[in-house]
This record gives C-alpha cells, sequence and structure tokens, in this order.
C-alpha cells in the first residue's frame, strides 16, 4: 500500500529561486557547488542557508538591544533651558496623560508589543523547528507570515522622533533632540526584520516529510 | 535544467503545477495556503501609469516644505529632509541613514528601477540586465517604508497639536497621495509578466 505524500521540490531534486520563483533541477549532490538561478542570477539554495543559526544570532542582538532600547531617552526636549527626557514608555504615559489615547495605543502596540511578540514567535518557531516538532505546521507558517508583515510598522515611532526633531527646533524656546534609545530602536526594528527574513519556514514542513 | 509548469511554494516548498487563472483570482499553497501567484488585469500598462505618477509625485513631495509649525509667532518650516539633515548634524548618523534610505533613497530606486525595467517591455524591447535589475527592485521592495512614515506624521501632528498651530503644506498632499499610488502599482504588478520576458541561455 502506498501513502500519497506531497511532494515537495527537495524531494523531487527541485529547487525554487526565491526571488523570480524559477524552479531549477539542482542534483542531490550539489551540496557545496554555488549554483545561481538562470533567470535572475539570485543563488539558489534549497533552504536559506544556515538559517537557524544566523536567526538565533540575530534574535539574541534584538533581544540585547531592546533593552537600551527601552531604558535609555529616545527624546530630549529643551524648554527655556529645562531639559526633559523621555523613553518610549514615559513618552507612552505622557500621551495618555494629555488624553491622545489613540496615538499611545498606536505607539504601545507598533513600539513596545509588536518588537517583543516577534522576539517570542521567532524563539518560538526556532524552538519547534530545532524539536522536529509536527504540531500545527499551518498554524506555526501563519505565525510567521504575520511576523514577517507586521515588523515594517514598529519603524513608526523611529518617524515621528525625525518629525518631532524637525519641527520643535526653535533654539531658546523649545528643541527636541534624538536620545540614544533612538537609536538601539531603530537597531531592534532592522535587526528583528532581518531575523524574520533569515528564517526559512520550510524548516517547519521539513519536519512533516521525514514522520515514519 | 528549468521546469516552466512547476511553482514550488516559498513558504513551504510544495510543488504545484502552474495554471492559468481568471482575471483577478489568486492561487494559492494547497498544503499551507501562502499566495503563489495573482492573475492581474492589465499589469503592465497599470503599473507603468503608477510608477510614473508615483515619480512625479516624488517630485513635488520632496521639494516643497511639508509641515509647518507655528508656536509664539515663530514659524518652522520642514521638508521632508529636515530631520536627517537634523539627525546628521548632531552625530546620529546611523539614524539619519535608516530613515534617508527607507524614506527616500529605496522607495526613489524601486520606482525608478520599475520605470527603467516596464517602459521598455510596454515599447516591446528587452532592457539591458532585466534579470539583474528586476532582482534588485524585487529584494529592496521590504524596506521602502513610506506609508509607515505616513503614519509616523499623523501621530507627530496629533502630539504637537496640542502645543502649537501644525499647518500641512503642499509635498505632504504630494506625499498623501503618493503612498496610495505606490500601493497602486504593487497591487497591479505581476512579476511573472517581467519574468517571463527574461532571456535565459538554453
Amino acid at each position: 500500500m502506498t501513502r500519497q505524500l506531497p511532494l515537495t521540490a527537495v524531494a523531487a531534486s527541485l529547487v525554487g529561486c526565491h526571488i523570480c520563483g524559477l524552479v531549477v533541477h539542482m542534483p542531490r549532490d550539489a551540496h557545496r557547488v554555488h549554483l545561481v538561478c538562470p533567470r535572475c542570477g539570485a543563488t539558489l539554495h534549497r533552504r536559506k542557508p544556515d538559517s537557524l543559526g544566523r536567526t538565533w544570532a540575530l534574535v539574541i542582538a534584538a533581544c540585547l538591544l531592546y533593552i537600551p532600547a527601552n531604558v535609555l531617552p529616545i527624546t530630549l526636549t529643551t524648554t527655556f533651558g529645562s531639559t526633559q527626557s523621555d523613553t518610549i514608555l514615559s513618552g507612552v504615559v505622557y500621551l495618555m496623560a494629555h488624553g491622545m489615547w489613540p496615538v499611545a495605543l498606536l505607539i504601545f502596540f507598533a513600539s513596545i508589543i509588536v518588537p517583543m511578540m516577534k522576539l517570542v514567535i521567532l524563539i518560538y518557531l526556532l524552538t519547534s523547528v530545532a524539536r522536529k516538532s509536527q504540531w500545527r505546521p499551518g498554524d506555526r507558517t501563519r505565525l510567521y507570515r504575520i511576523t514577517e508583515a507586521v515588523g515594517r510598522w514598529s519603524m513608526v515611532d523611529i518617524y515621528v522622533v525625525t518629525i518631532l526633531v524637525a519641527l520643535v527646533n526653535l533654539g531658546e524656546l523649545a528643541t527636541i533632540k534624538a536620545g540614544p534609545g533612538a537609536i538601539a530602536f531603530g537597531g531592534v526594528v532592522v535587526i528583528t526584520m532581518f531575523a524574520a527574513m533569515t528564517f526559512d519556514p520550510r524548516l517547519i514542513w521539513d519536519a512533516m516529510e521525514n514522520r515514519e | 535544467m528549468t521546469t516552466d509548469a512547476l511553482i514550488a511554494c516559498h513558504e513551504c516548498d510544495l510543488l504545484h503545477r502552474i495554471s492559468e487563472l481568471p482575471v483577478g483570482s489568486a492561487a494559492s499553497c494547497s498544503r499551507c495556503g501562502a499566495v503563489l501567484y495573482r492573475q492581474k488585469r492589465n499589469s503592465l500598462d497599470r503599473t507603468l501609469t503608477m510608477v510614473i505618477t508615483g515619480l512625479i509625485l516624488f517630485v513635488i513631495a520632496n521639494s516643497y516644505p511639508f509641515l509647518s509649525f507655528k508656536m509664539e509667532g515663530i514659524v518652522q518650516e520642514t521638508t521632508l529632509l529636515t530631520g536627517v539633515r537634523l539627525f546628521y548634524d548632531s552625530g546620529m548618523h546611523a539614524l539619519a541613514l535608516l530613515v534617508v534610505l527607507t524614506t527616500v533613497v529605496l522607495p526613489l530606486a524601486e520606482l525608478l528601477g520599475l520605470l527603467y525595467v516596464l517602459l521598455p517591455l510596454k515599447l516591446e524591447r528587452v532592457p539591458w540586465k532585466l534579470g539583474s535589475i528586476f532582482r534588485f527592485v524585487r529584494s529592496i521592495e521590504p524596506w521602502g517604508m513610506m506609508e509607515v512614515f505616513m503614519l509616523g506624521i499623523l501621530a507627530s501632528v496629533v502630539k504637537l497639536a496640542q502645543m502649537a498651530s501644525i499647518i500641512p503644506g503642499i509635498s505632504m498632499y504630494a506625499f498623501a497621495a503618493l503612498i496610495v499610488v505606490i500601493a497602486a502599482a504593487a497591487a497591479s504588478l505581476d512579476p511573472r509578466i517581467v519574468w517571463e520576458r527574461v532571456e535565459m541561455p538554453p
């Protein structure tokens, strides 16, 4: 009795180009050969190279940067000679205290919740793949898809700081400058975006192929 | 050796046979549900229109002040690049680079790259190095973040509105329109119409 198994590109000695989608024949022994897509010139890989190791490295780097991003001030506001520094969280509290709820919620989600959820989800996906988990691969792929799509919106706080710095530049009267936390936070956003790009969701499905 | 009739799902690697779809519909992976490709209506013409419109709006958006800030009689005007210059001047080079790349350089590179690819194709010609250049356009796509910048503008306007009066400039309207046009260009582009024109060694 034969069981109908879905056929993957790897199982058929094929590889799909990650840029242009062309399906190219890749012999099984072509392990260390540098194969290039004949159509668009991108390097072909069956799976993203060293996906787990690289994603772990980026996730750990982002976790470390997440601390200064939240502890150090992202803006320094000087009005009439006195300077007040604000972190991401104290900025949110300021907005709430002044009744600007929608903006407070936006910044809270985009700057605090989204980066944290991204890191938690990526760590979960990395460990589930390492454990060759077969639990709900469809839902785990969906989780990955959301993580990848939502990450860019964390940049909103960096842009708010950019605009505040540009507008509130009135010399003695009032000046806003970016603090060191802004650099760390920008780092968190960029590194988590790279981490999501480095993770290969096909690894989730590889565990399904090898069941008895 | 290549296999034209097949596509491998980019999220789970399952092989699918490519078939003609009714216009406006999408083919998704039978196992993980990822969208494999979409059949777009009149993709080349629509995308090219949006790209040319986008380039005109881009020039306007970057040429005029986009917000004015009025506080105790002092008026401060800014363009898109004012904040970037101030970051750079205060030694925050990485931050300046991040903002200028994601809001100005990469969106412009994407529009120019699409124009370079699509205009000759419209005129039945194949541009030089089509494959590599379209690959570049596709890989910078996630890093253009103008729509996020727009949200940032709205958030800062709300935040500053209590301290002072904020007056939107001409470029603000151009910028808002630009975001819609860029989204429309992305929605109408079917990358397959470009890839199938790339000449491959036999």
